[in-house]
């Protein structure tokens, strides 16, 4: 199919539009500073913080989130759109909100975190706590873009299958999972990078410590109190971080010729 | 046929981003956070004093003082500038952004607060905020920075669980009873209220972050010189004294 002229115009200027503020934050990195920024241990910190949690915020997302996703495609129309309003809320939600309604249930006196703090466990203030808030905000994500793929897949596949004897987890590993792993890697990868950048529900329900707490979003909020070229250095490193990463979650992505069922 | 929809659309949405923008002729002030709401209580009785009516006109932009001035060097259209110290002030003047010279008109010292019902058991700021969840500012921001110095002071190891981006945030924590004990700004222990319980510091009058107003470049400077006498003035120390700030 050939792209109408005028779409394959509006398709270029809107992504100059999007790498343009990109490009002016290019233009105002310190380059020579940015050798001391790479080697400074409080960088070195909370970059690595950023990893380990984004990457255990989407594991979890994976866990909880694919089974949402089954549950999700098989629902009628209208009991679907009910359930996915609800699962988009924590995406609708202003960051900062999210951390508030997380505090409300995982907090010191909230709905689930009295209990908890009772029999002496706490969340608050502690990594597990910066995986919460970032799964809380990333997973919608990854639910939708799964459901989705998920609705337009055909159930022959699995139905024939279980004619042929194979039980339901069978099926869905390698059937249903199979056909839809674009939509799971890139919904991963979005997951991901949401939770890589995720800032207001981190600040407002884990706070913020160096080593535990203070990922590289919130030593960049944090830089710009002193030091504005600082804070666009770290940035920048986060940037091209998180560019490496998702673009490296293509090569997992099957061309759209050989997508289907995997036979073994 | 698309023709017409994206010529209609691309105007409706210039049009849009022309509305939106404001003109700014209305006169600006860009003050600290922390001076919310005394700020606005000072200027509301300058307008009844002076008799003018619209001496009260007076917009006020809240904000960090860094993230003001990084607006300030943006190009936001302000007529005054109040940080909530000297360092960024000075930073102000380095980058050419306020004429003049700055003045002082309040300080500001620092509190340890709890949450009602004080649930750590801290007797004060000493040994007794070991092993209970204290939140303090990070050392980047003014109220960060006069706590490393007074716990310096002190020689009391501190360790906090979290270092805040703003006083405001300490707060919160305390006020919500995620901490059990913060250390903020007398003002935002006033703020409290009944939600905390106030316990002084020893020796923290010799630690102060110092409140600077000074005239913004290319701004209304008459302006400024209004704000600035009637922030000096006894009635504008009073109001200020009642919200917790203490006269230079």
């Amino acid at each position: 199919m050939k792209l109408p002229r005028r779409v394959g115009f509006i398709a270029i200027v809107t992504l100059i539009v999007l790498t343009l503020p990109l490009a002016g934050l290019v233009t105002r990195v310190p380059w020579p500073r940015v050798g001391e920024v790479l080697t400074s241990p409080e960088a070195g910190q909370a970059l690595l913080l950023s990893l380990l949690t984004a990457l255990c915020a989407t594991a979890l997302a994976l866990i909880l989130g694919v089974p949402l996703a089954l549950w999700l495609a098989r629902l009628s129309r209208w009991v679907a759109a009910s359930a996915r309003t609800l699962v988009l809320v924590p995406m609708v939600l202003p960051p900062v909100v999210a951390g508030l309604a997380l505090t409300a249930m995982l907090g010191r006196r909230g709905l689930i975190g009295q209990p908890l703090h009772e029999i002496g466990v706490s969340i608050s203030f502690t990594t597990a706590a910066v995986v919460v808030a970032q799964t809380f905000v990333a997973m919608p994500f990854l639910v939708i873009s799964v459901e989705g793929a998920l609705r337009a897949t055909s159930h022959r596949y699995g139905v024939i299958a279980a004619t042929l004897g194979a039980r339901p987890m069978r099926v869905l590993f390698r059937i249903t999972l199979p056909m839809v792993w674009p939509a799971l890697i890139t919904g991963a990868a979005l997951t991901f990078a949401r939770a890589l950048g995720e800032f207001g529900a981190t600040l407002t329900f884990a706070g913020s410590l160096p080593g535990t707490t203070r990922t590289m979003p919130l030593l960049i909020y944090l830089s710009r109190e002193q030091d504005q070229d600082l804070a666009i250095t770290l940035a920048m490193v986060l940037i091209v971080v998180a560019i490496i990463i998702v673009l490296s979650t293509s090569r997992f992505i099957a061309p759209a010729s050989t997508r289907g069922p995997s036979w073994q | 046929m698309i023709r017409p929809v994206a010529v209609a659309g691309s105007l409706l949405v210039l049009g849009l981003i022309a509305g939106c923008a404001e003109d700014s002729d209305q006169p600006l002030v860009a003050a600290a956070a922390s001076l919310s709401p005394a700020l606005d209580e000072v200027l509301e009785n300058q307008s009844h004093d002076d008799g003018a009516p619209d001496a009260g006109g007076v917009e006020i932009t809240y904000d960090g003082s860094s993230a003001l001035l990084d607006q300030l060097r943006e190009g936001l259209p302000a007529d005054v500038f109040i940080t909530a110290d000297k360092a960024t002030m000075d930073r102000a003047v380095a980058a050419g952004v306020i004429v003049g010279k700055p003045k002082v008109f309040a300080h500001n010292t620092l509190q340890l607060i709890t949450p009602a019902g004080n649930p750590g058991s801290v007797t004060g700021f000493n040994n007794s905020l070991r092993g209970v969840d204290v939140v303090t500012c990070a050392a980047e921001v003014p109220c960060g920075r006069l706590t490393q110095e007074l716990v310096q002071d002190q020689g009391l190891k501190l360790q906090p669980v979290s270092e805040e981006t703003s006083v405001t945030n300490v707060l919160g924590k305390v006020t919500s009873g995620e901490a059990d004990a913060g250390v903020v700004y007398t003002t935002d222990a006033l703020k409290g209220g009944e939600e905390v319980e106030t316990f002084d510091i020893p020796g923290a009058q010799s630690y102060v972050n110092e409140y600077f107003v000074a005239p913004v470049s290319g701004g209304d400077h008459d302006l400024a010189r209004e704000i600035t006498q009637t922030l000096e003035s006894p009635a504008g120390q009073e109001v200020l004294n009642a919200y917790g700030f203490h006269s230079p």
